[in-house]
């Protein structure tokens, strides 16, 4: 049968919050804790290196790689998350989404297994399955952590890759260095390679961010995925980067160069002072580690819940009220005009919590949260 | 002074009317606890005052705000501690502050017309007489006070949900 879109592409589920934008759409009085993006807006002296750089006429492309600089200063920045790195094993991005594309297409063939641990980010799953890849999901609720144990259980699999992502969106889980050294035993053991997805890191509110790839024997077998979307609030500007092993990084450049040719100039000197402007993060750190710790507090009244230890997620129990993720959220919605994500739109084993995004001044982040709580109370079991 | 103890003073300053019941749960220590260390602020005089930022342009008030700069020469018997508490006394001196460069003090002035600032200045500070030469700047229209920007040109434009 003849079909215009590609079949592989029919299949693909689309993402499981979109019709929640048909209920909101036109909307104001609804308070949203869906928003997966600061909201900071990206710091006035990054703004305005941009709009100077504009005027100096800055608007050709850049070598695919991306700017020499800012590849330079990446590789600097990179040495306070452990991880050692020469900037021609840098390639400049459209933002962490392009590099997991680039990253996924460069390492697997058809049928080679991904090994997804879940609830996580949208887009791991439908990325692999393009490929032809088989994405194997690993639950890993209610502590949200992938161990050396919950790994090893699926060495008998055709995996070839791991995905991780930490701090973790949507739950905000993070590991310590022992954590992830034991989860590289068995990625060793295993032979895979990793795809370590670490936009929030600079979002660390306990312990220090550790980059999986400085661990020993793990280098040459690890893509690093960063960039500047959430730490600087520049997500409308596309802009990140990989780290990787030189003939993996060579792949993925090839395919970089034809699909994007190279990230936007006016992005990537913004990067560039974006790395200048540390201050700037940790002042958005600082609040919301503050939101964090109210949230916590807070909804261990009703929810039972982790404290997250980065991002700007919290990922609550809610089955005390005896409702799934999809019914709260709607009638939370409906009925208290707060939005929040069903935790299953990150996978299956996120049935039974929501995703809460404290991306908001707190005045509305402490109006929602008390809605959310009578709501909860209403439903409660207790 | 403790790390928690610099956190409250970060978000009063932020937020003066942050109740000791918010504070408590966003920095993890008890209501009482909180509420012990902003009295301990108030009674050292850490914390002086809690204020409003107000637009006072917005209702368009009659107030006008005078910069001076004031030079001074200095004494033996008066240096610049004493010339400076002497200004800072008018009600009418909202702000003095000791400067580098030129001139020594940089004085903000608030009265209600031109001429009763005018001749504020020429009345009471110029009088002084240690101060030797005064430049008034009057204020036209201010744009960021304290920390505030005095207008709104950005607004939250993200979507309700991102993943």
């Amino acid at each position: 049968m003849y079909r215009r879109v590609a079949k592989k592409v029919a299949e693909l589920q689309p993402s499981g919050i979109r019709r929640f934008f048909d209920l909101v759409s036109g909307r104001e009085d609804i308070i949203s804790l869906g928003v997966g993006e600061p909201d900071f807006a990206i710091p006035w002296r990054i703004r305005e290196e941009m709009i100077y750089s504009l005027e100096k006429g800055f608007t050709s492309y850049t070598s695919n790689l991306g700017l020499q600089e800012l590849r330079e200063e990446i590789s600097r920045y990179y040495k306070k998350f452990g991880l050692k790195s020469n900037p021609n094993q840098i390639l400049i991005t459209s933002g962490v989404s392009e590099a997991i594309d680039l990253s996924i297409r460069t390492i697997i063939e058809p049928g080679d297994g991904v090994l997804i641990p879940e609830p996580c980010y949208v887009s791991y799953k439908p990325l692999t399955l393009i490929c032809g890849g088989e994405a194997i999901t690993i639950p890993t609720t209610p502590d949200f952590k992938l161990t050396y144990e919950k790994l090893i259980n699926y060495s008998e699999t055709n995996s070839k890759a791991l995905i991780l992502n930490y701090p973790s969106n949507p739950t905000g889980m993070s590991y310590t260095k022992k954590e992830l050294e034991e989860i590289a035993d068995a990625i060793i053991e295993m032979d895979l390679l990793v795809i370590s997805d670490e936009i929030y890191s600079e979002l660390t509110y306990s312990g220090r961010h550790v980059s999986i790839a400085s661990l020993n024997g793990m280098e040459d077998r690890t893509i690093v995925l960063n960039g500047f979307s959430k730490s600087f609030a520049m997500t409308g500007l596309r802009i990140g980067y990989a780290i990787a092993p030189e003939d993996i990084l060579d792949g993925m450049t090839k395919i970089h160069q034809y699909c994007m040719l190279c990230a936007p100039i006016t992005s990537q000197i913004g990067a560039l002072e974006a790395l200048k402007s540390m201050d700037e993060v940790d002042r958005m750190r600082a609040e919301y580690m503050r939101r964090r710790n109210y949230l916590v507090k807070k909804f261990s009244e009703v929810f039972s819940i982790r404290k997250p230890d980065g991002t700007f997620y919290a990922f609550p129990d809610i089955s005390s009220t005896g409702l799934s993720s999809m019914e709260f959220t709607e009638k939370l919605l409906i009925d208290e005009k707060v939005a929040v994500v069903p935790g299953n739109a990150f996978g299956e084993c996120g049935e039974g919590y929501i995703r809460i995004a404290f991306a908001i001044k707190f005045d509305l982040l402490r109006e929602a949260v008390e809605r959310i709580i009578d709501f909860a109370k209403r439903y409660g079991k207790s | 002074m403790e790390e928690v103890e610099f956190e409250i003073l970060r978000i009063l300053e932020e937020n003066a009317k942050m109740s000791p019941e918010e504070i408590s749960e966003i920095v993890g220590i008890s209501v009482d606890g909180v509420r012990e260390i902003i009295s301990k602020f108030e009674d050292e005089g850490i914390i002086l005052k809690y204020k409003t930022i107000v637009d006072w342009e917005k209702i368009h008030s009659d107030f006008i705000y005078a910069i001076i700069d004031v030079k001074v020469s200095l004494t033996r018997e008066k240096g610049y501690d004493d010339i400076a508490k002497r200004i800072a006394k008018f009600p009418e001196v909202h702000a003095v502050r000791l400067v580098s460069g030129e001139y020594d003090f940089q004085v903000v002035i608030r009265g209600k017309s031109l001429k009763e600032v005018a001749f504020f200045v020429a009345e009471k500070i110029s009088t002084i007489p240690e101060v030797k030469d005064t430049v008034t700047h009057f204020v036209l229209r201010t744009y960021k006070e304290e920390g505030v920007t005095l207008f709104t040109d950005e607004e939250d434009r993200r979507l309700a949900f991102v993943p």
